[in-house]
């Protein structure tokens, strides 16, 4: 299942729809850090609210998109960890270190904006 | 004589006793219907001697054991508990929340055997061999009744523990909002597994529906900390950041500070403020709050 990437001004945001494969993931990994160039965006939203499971991989993986867009010049941050998946998740050691996060997509794009006007 | 024919030979023996304690039992319930309010008179005098019940007043004492009579011979009578129980149970409820004690129903239940046992042995001295079987018929029901009214005042006891613990366990963990998206989460007392597994889900969701940014978790009222606990409380900070908020960690005693560092759980990544207040100012800032006196300005 493909995760929809929306471009919002400055900002991309991607909504995970339901539960992701690997091979989903690698592809989010792959469409994002070309997507966070080709479209000049400041700041990458990843909307997991719909994910009831975060399993070590998919953990993985968004730490390593949010140091590969790092590193194209954008800033990441994860949303919308539910507390039941945040709390089976540090159960399991998963703390997705050195990641933001916020609450919801709202908080999120008020960090980005805040962010990039203190920036600017 | 094999071990089977013994058994079967017990069996019957069994088995024909009921018709011959079938009327026994009438004739017992008889004499117990007749001379039902000297014996209860009777009874309740045994009660209040021997200091059971202390927490009900003569009359109401009376009142119940009139009941609980009634019962009794009536369970004799049918051979059934269910009436009893029945009236167990309710009566275990109306007396639990006056602290009445377990050894005080057992007493009084031993009691009534007594008193009855007492009154048929006055009844029937004269004949030894019926005494015997008199008392062979009623002390087996006298027993199960016992038995039933005991055990029905313990479940019912435990019930209501339970129904504490639960409550208990509710009021013990509170996350309340002191500012707008500023959570304070006190905690009092022991922590066990459970419970830091239930105070962890609690803030979870009181970040989520009060959409805090940052929580400061107290824990001047902890008295003691081990290396499992400690852990249960990084993992706390670490869900909670997941879902976006900030945890400043106020009131960690000098003991617990000596023993986390003693043991050796790494509580690097925590954000720990000396008190409760310098929790709340640092929230404040993070917060971007300022809070200035009234007459600051004059």
């Amino acid at each position: 299942m493909e995760v929809p990437v929306l471009k919002q001004g400055p900002f991309l945001i991607a909504t995970v729809q339901a539960a992701l494969t690997d091979e989903d993931l690698v592809h989010l990994r792959k469409a994002m850090i070309e997507r966070v160039v080709t479209s000049r965006s400041l700041g990458v939203i990843i909307d997991v609210t719909a994910m009831d499971i975060m399993d070590s991989f998919a953990s993985r993986t968004l730490c390593e998109i949010a140091q590969m867009i790092h590193l194209r010049g954008a800033d990441t941050i994860i949303v919308g960890i539910q507390p039941e998946v945040a709390f089976a998740m540090v159960q399991l050691g998963i703390t997705l270190e050195g990641v933001v996060t916020a609450l919801d997509l709202e908080e999120g794009l008020s960090y980005l904006k805040e962010k990039f006007d203190s920036d600017a | 004589m094999t071990k089977r024919e013994t058994v079967w030979r017990e069996t019957l023996v069994r088995d024909a006793a009921p018709d011959g304690t079938a009327v026994l039992l009438r004739e017992l319930i008889a004499h117990l219907r007749q001379n039902q309010s000297q014996l209860r008179e009777e009874w309740a005098r045994r009660i209040t001697e021997a200091r059971l019940l202390t927490a009900m007043s003569n009359d109401e004492l009376f009142a119940e054991a009139t009941a609980v009579y009634d019962q009794y011979v009536e369970a004799l009578e049918t051979g059934t508990l269910e009436a009893l129980q029945a009236y167990a149970r309710s009566l275990s409820e109306r007396i639990i929340p006056r602290g009445v004690e377990t050894h005080e129903v057992v007493g009084i239940v031993l009691l009534l055997r007594d008193v009855l046992a007492r009154s048929l042995f006055e009844k029937y001295q004269a004949d030894f061999t019926k005494l015997d079987r008199i008392l062979d018929a009623y002390e087996p029901a006298a027993n199960r009744i016992a038995n039933t009214v005991a055990v029905g005042f313990v479940q019912e006891r435990e019930r209501v523990i339970r129904q504490q613990q639960e409550a208990i366990r509710e009021l013990s963990t509170p996350v309340l909002q002191v500012r707008e998206r500023l959570l304070i989460l006190p905690i009092i007392g022991v922590i066990d597994p459970q419970r830091a597994r239930q105070l962890t889900e609690q803030l979870l969701r009181g970040i989520r529906t009060n959409r805090a940014k940052v929580v400061v978790i107290d824990i001047t009222g902890v008295a003691a900390m081990d290396a499992t606990v400690a852990n249960h409380l990084v993992q706390t900070v670490e869900a909670s950041r997941l879902l976006g908020a900030t945890v400043i960690v106020t009131g960690l005693s000098p003991e617990i500070a000596q023993t986390l560092v003693t043991i050796g759980v790494d509580l690097g990544k925590m954000n720990t403020v000396g008190d409760l207040q310098g929790g709340i100012e640092q929230a404040e800032r993070l917060l971007g709050y300022k809070v200035v006196p009234l007459d600051a300005g004059s």
